[in-house]
C-alpha cells in the first residue's frame, strides 16, 4: 500500500456556526446560505471568488448541491455532495484539501446545513435507509433512539459501563454548552436530573438523546499562503482517516472503523494521544463518545467508562472534550452535526472560540461518526489539525 | 409467563372507536419476498446460490460475492439474544399507542443479526427461535419466541398483535349447511371463542345438523342467505358490529365442464354463491368491520374464504366450479388490498376435494371437516394469510409453485382412450 501524502500547505479557516434553533420555519437552503455566508464574511471574499464547495444536508430534497450551485449563484470549479451524516465534517475536509492541495480549487467552502420543522424528524427517519425501512423501523420505530439502546444495552453488559459513566458524560457537556450562546440547551443539568429523566428505550433516557434542531456549519479550505495574504488565523491539518462498514462481522457495533487506521493516523500526525489538547467525539450517544475515547486510542477497549470517571472533560477540565456542548446539548442540526466538532476545533487551535476557548489549545482531534443503515453506524471518520501560525 | 388476556368488558357506545393505526408498511422489493413467506407463516431467508450466504436485511446482490443469483429458502430460525430494548416512545402512532415495546438483537445460529420484536418470555441473552409474520401494515415482521413454550404464551401483547387468534373473538360462520360447519364451530370454540354465529339460508328446509347447531351453547343460528343481498345486508345490520371474525364457507358446487352441462343454470349459481356470496357479505360486512381493527381485546381481525385449490389451476372434472372459485380468489385479492390500509387480514384456506356428497366418487384422500377446522384455527392463531389444508391442496400448491404451465399441461390430459 502506498504511504498517504501529507496535507502541507493547505489550511483550514474562517469557521462559522449559524446559532441553533430547536424548529424553524426556514428551509435547509436559507441555513446553508447563512452560514456559507458568514465564513465568506470572516474571510473577507465574495461568493465569486469561490472555486470549490463541498455541501452535507438531509433536508435539501429534492435540491443537491448541485442545485445550490444556481440557487445561490455560485459557479464552483470543483463540487462535492457529501451524504455522510455524522462523518461528513472530516470527509469533506479531507476532500476539499486534496482537491486544493492539487491545485483543482483554490478556495472551497465546506458547508453542512439542515432545517428543523415540525414532524420533519419523523418525516426524515422514513425516509433514512432501504434496510432501515425494511428491517428496523418496522420494530417498534424507535429510530435511532433504539438502534443506540441496543448498542449501548450491549455495551454495559460487555464493559461494565453504567448509566452513571454515560451521565457523567453528558453533565461535563452540558456545563460545556452553558458557555455556548449558540446552543439550544440553556438549563445545568446534574446527575442527578440524568439519571431520574423519562425513559425513552431503555437503557437509553431522555439525556442521552439529541435534540434535533435547526441549525448550520461552515469553514474554509485553501492555501497557507492566500490565508496568509488575507490575515486569516488558520489550522493545518496533521492527518486524516475515513472508512465505511468496517468489521462487518462483528456481530453487535462494540468498535468503529477507526481501529482500522487509527495508528496510520497517530503516526501521520506524528503525535501521540497525551499530545492532544482537545477532543471532539461525534456524541449522537454517550455510548459512541465513549467508544470513540476507545477507538482512536484514549484507553484501552472496554474501559472509556473509567476513563470518563478519572478525567474532567469540561472546558477547564483536564481533557476538555465536546468544548461548545456537542450534539448533546447544543442540538443536533442533521447533517451539521457532523461538522459541530471539526469547526468548534478549529476555533479553539486559532484561539477565537471565545466562551468556550480551552487554555492554550493547539492540537486537536475531531472525530466523525455515521449513518445508522441498519443496525449500526457505518461511516466513520478521524482527523488531528494543529494551530497555524500567522 | 404472559399474563392470560381477560374478555374484555361490554363496549361503552358512548366511546370513540378508536381509528385503526399502522406499522410502517414501505419495504424495498427484495423484502417482500419475506412478507410473502410471512403469509404462509414460513421463515425465510435470501440464500446466495453461487457461495451459500445467508442475506440479512432483503438485498439484490450477495454481500460475501457480489452474486445476484439469491433465493428464498426455509431456514433455520434458531439463536440467541444479544441485546435487547423497550421502546417507550415513537414517533409512528401504531406503536406509541402501544408502547412500551420490546425489541432486540438477535443473532442466527446461521449467521445472520436480526433486529426483531421480542415476546414477553424471552429471556435476557437467552435462547431464542424467530418467526415470520404478518404485521398489521401486511408486511413480514420477525419475532422472537423462547425455545421452550410458556403458558399464555399466545396472550403476549406484541404476538396477538400480528395474529388473527380466535379467544375472546365473535365470529361469523355463513353456513349452516355445509357439512363442515359443526366441526368449524366446534374447533373454534374450544380455541375459547366468545359468541359464534351461523348463518342459516331457507330455515324452512331441514338440514342434517340442524339440531345439533341449535342446541350447542355459544352458538347462534341466524337467517343468512349468501344469494340474497337483503338478507346479507339485514343480518350485517343486526351483528356487523360485533363481527370480528368471519368465515365464508358458503359454496356451490356441481361437477362438470363446459361441454358436460347443457346450460349456463349450475353456472349461474357457483357464480352466485361462490363469487357473488363472497361479494355480497364483503360490501355488507367489510365496513364495519375494517373500521374495528383496534377495537380493543376482541378488534376485528380476520376475513376468512375457505376456496378450492383448484382455483390455482382447473381441475376440469369440475371445470365450471374451479372457473367460480378462480373467481373468487381473484376477488379475495381485490378485497385484502382493500381490507389493507386497516390492517384486517383476508386468509384464504384452499382445500382439495372435500368429504361431502358432490366428492363422493372421487378418491382419497379427502378434506375432513375435522382438519379443515384445525388448519383454519392454526391458521387465525398464526394470523396466516394462505393456507393449503390436506394432501390434494398441498400437491397441488407445490406443482403450482413449481410451474404453473406444467401443472395445467398434467391438469389438463385428455387421457390414452381410442
Amino acid at each position: 500500500m502506498a504511504s498517504r501524502q501529507s496535507y502541507d500547505n493547505v489550511v483550514l479557516t474562517a469557521p462559522y456556526s449559524t446559532p441553533y434553533q430547536r424548529y424553524s420555519i426556514n428551509t435547509a437552503h436559507w441555513w446553508i446560505a447563512k452560514a456559507l455566508r458568514g465564513s465568506l464574511q470572516q474571510a473577507k471574499l465574495e461568493p465569486k471568488e469561490l472555486d470549490g464547495l463541498t455541501v452535507s444536508s438531509f433536508t435539501l430534497f429534492p435540491d443537491s448541491a448541485v442545485g445550490l450551485t444556481q440557487h445561490l449563484g455560485l459557479m464552483p470549479r470543483w463540487l462535492d455532495h457529501i451524504p455522510m451524516g455524522g462523518a461528513s465534517g472530516v470527509v469533506a475536509m479531507r476532500r476539499a484539501a486534496r482537491a486544493v492541495q492539487c491545485g483543482d480549487a483554490d478556495i472551497v467552502a465546506c458547508v453542512a446545513g439542515d432545517t428543523n420543522h415540525i414532524d420533519s424528524f419523523r418525516q426524515m427517519l422514513s425516509s433514512f435507509s432501504r434496510f432501515a425501512a425494511d428491517a428496523s423501523y418496522p420494530y417498534g420505530y424507535g429510530g435511532p433512539n433504539a438502534n443506540f439502546a441496543l448498542l449501548t444495552d450491549r455495551y454495559m453488559q460487555e464493559y461494565g459501563a453504567t448509566r452513571e459513566d454515560f451521565g457523567r458524560l453528558c453533565v461535563a457537556q452540558r456545563h460545556n454548552a452553558l458557555n455556548n450562546p449558540g446552543a439550544v440547551m440553556k438549563k445545568p443539568l446534574s446527575l442527578d436530573d440524568y439519571l431520574t429523566a423519562r425513559p425513552i428505550s431503555d437503557p437509553i433516557a431522555l439525556f442521552d438523546c439529541v435534540m434535533p434542531c435547526a441549525g448550520s456549519e461552515s469553514f474554509l479550505v485553501m492555501r497557507e499562503q492566500t490565508a496568509k495574504e488575507r490575515g486569516l488565523a488558520y489550522a493545518t491539518i496533521c492527518g486524516t482517516i475515513e472508512r465505511h462498514n468496517a468489521h462487518s462481522e462483528d456481530p453487535i457495533q462494540l468498535r468503529g472503523g477507526w481501529t482500522v487506521d487509527i495508528d496510520e493516523l497517530w503516526q501521520m500526525a506524528s503525535c501521540q494521544p497525551s499530545d492532544i489538547d482537545l477532543l471532539q467525539t461525534y456524541d449522537d450517544y454517550p455510548v459512541i463518545s465513549l467508544m470513540q475515547i476507545e477507538d482512536l486510542g484514549f484507553c484501552d477497549k472496554g474501559a472509556a467508562a473509567e476513563f470518563v470517571r478519572n478525567h474532567d472533560l469540561t472546558i477547564q477540565g483536564d481533557f476538555p472534550h465536546n468544548t461548545s456542548g456537542g450534539q448533546l446539548s447544543a442540538g443536533q442540526a442533521g447533517a451539521a452535526g457532523g461538522f459541530i466538532g471539526l469547526v468548534e476545533a478549529i476555533r479553539q487551535v486559532t484561539n477565537v472560540a471565545g466562551p468556550t476557548q480551552v487554555k492554550n489549545a493547539a492540537l486537536a482531534m475531531i472525530s466523525g461518526f455515521g449513518m445508522i443503515n441498519y443496525d449500526r453506524g457505518v461511516c466513520s471518520s478521524a482527523a488531528i489539525i494543529r494551530a497555524g501560525s500567522l | 409467563m404472559s399474563k392470560p388476556l381477560q374478555a374484555p368488558p361490554k363496549k361503552n357506545p358512548q366511546k370513540r372507536t378508536v381509528s385503526p393505526t399502522r406499522p410502517p408498511e414501505s419495504r424495498s422489493r427484495a423484502s417482500l419476498g419475506l412478507s410473502a413467506a410471512a403469509a404462509e407463516g414460513r421463515f425465510a431467508l435470501q440464500h446466495c446460490t453461487e457461495c451459500s450466504a445467508i442475506q440479512y436485511p432483503p438485498r439484490d446482490a450477495c454481500c460475501a460475492c457480489l452474486s445476484t443469483a439469491l433465493r428464498w429458502l426455509n431456514t433455520d430460525a434458531k439463536g440467541s439474544i444479544l441485546a435487547e430494548t423497550t421502546v417507550r416512545t415513537s414517533t409512528k402512532l401504531y406503536f406509541r399507542e402501544r408502547s412500551p415495546w420490546r425489541t432486540g438483537t438477535v443473532k442466527l445460529d446461521c449467521g445472520p443479526v436480526i433486529i426483531c420484536h421480542l415476546h414477553g418470555d424471552c429471556e435476557q441473552q437467552g435462547r431464542v427461535e424467530l418467526i415470520n409474520r404478518l404485521d398489521r401494515s401486511g408486511q413480514a415482521v420477525l419475532l422472537a419466541l423462547p425455545q421452550t413454550r410458556k403458558p399464555n404464551m399466545e396472550d403476549d401483547p406484541q404476538l396477538r398483535a400480528i395474529t388473527s387468534d380466535p379467544k375472546h373473538r365473535r365470529i361469523l360462520i355463513t353456513d349452516a349447511r355445509n357439512p363442515n360447519t359443526v366441526a368449524l364451530a366446534n374447533a373454534l370454540s374450544n380455541a375459547g371463542a366468545a359468541l359464534i354465529f351461523v348463518g342459516e339460508s331457507e330455515s324452512w328446509r331441514p338440514y342434517p345438523a340442524q339440531a345439533e347447531l341449535a342446541n350447542m351453547t355459544g352458538v347462534e343460528v341466524l337467517p343468512l342467505d349468501v344469494t340474497d343481498t337483503s338478507s346479507v345486508d339485514k343480518l350485517a345490520g343486526e351483528i356487523g358490529g360485533k363481527t370480528d371474525i368471519l368465515i365464508n364457507n358458503a359454496r356451490f358446487i356441481r361437477p362438470g365442464g363446459v361441454l358436460e352441462r347443457g346450460d349456463t343454470t349450475f353456472a349461474r349459481n357457483e357464480m352466485e354463491v361462490n363469487y357473488l356470496g363472497l361479494m355480497r357479505l364483503a360490501q355488507a360486512f367489510g365496513p364495519a368491520m375494517r373500521s374495528r381493527t383496534a377495537d380493543g381485546v376482541n378488534a376485528a381481525v380476520a376475513w376468512v374464504n375457505v376456496l378450492s385449490v383448484h382455483a390455482l389451476s382447473n381441475l376440469p372434472a369440475f371445470g365450471c366450479f374451479s372457473a367460480s372459485n378462480a373467481a373468487a380468489r381473484s376477488l379475495a385479492q381485490s378485497l385484502r388490498a382493500e381490507f389493507r390500509s386497516s390492517g384486517l387480514r383476508v386468509m384464504n384456506v384452499y382445500v382439495g376435494p372435500t368429504e361431502d356428497d358432490w366428492h363422493q366418487p372421487l378418491p382419497p384422500p379427502k378434506v375432513l371437516p375435522q382438519n379443515l377446522a384445525r388448519t383454519m384455527v392454526q391458521g387465525l392463531r398464526d394470523g396466516l394469510e394462505e393456507m393449503y389444508c390436506g394432501d390434494v391442496a398441498k400437491d397441488v400448491y407445490e406443482r403450482f409453485r413449481d410451474n404453473p404451465n406444467v401443472l395445467e399441461r398434467e391438469s389438463t390430459l385428455a387421457g390414452e382412450g381410442a
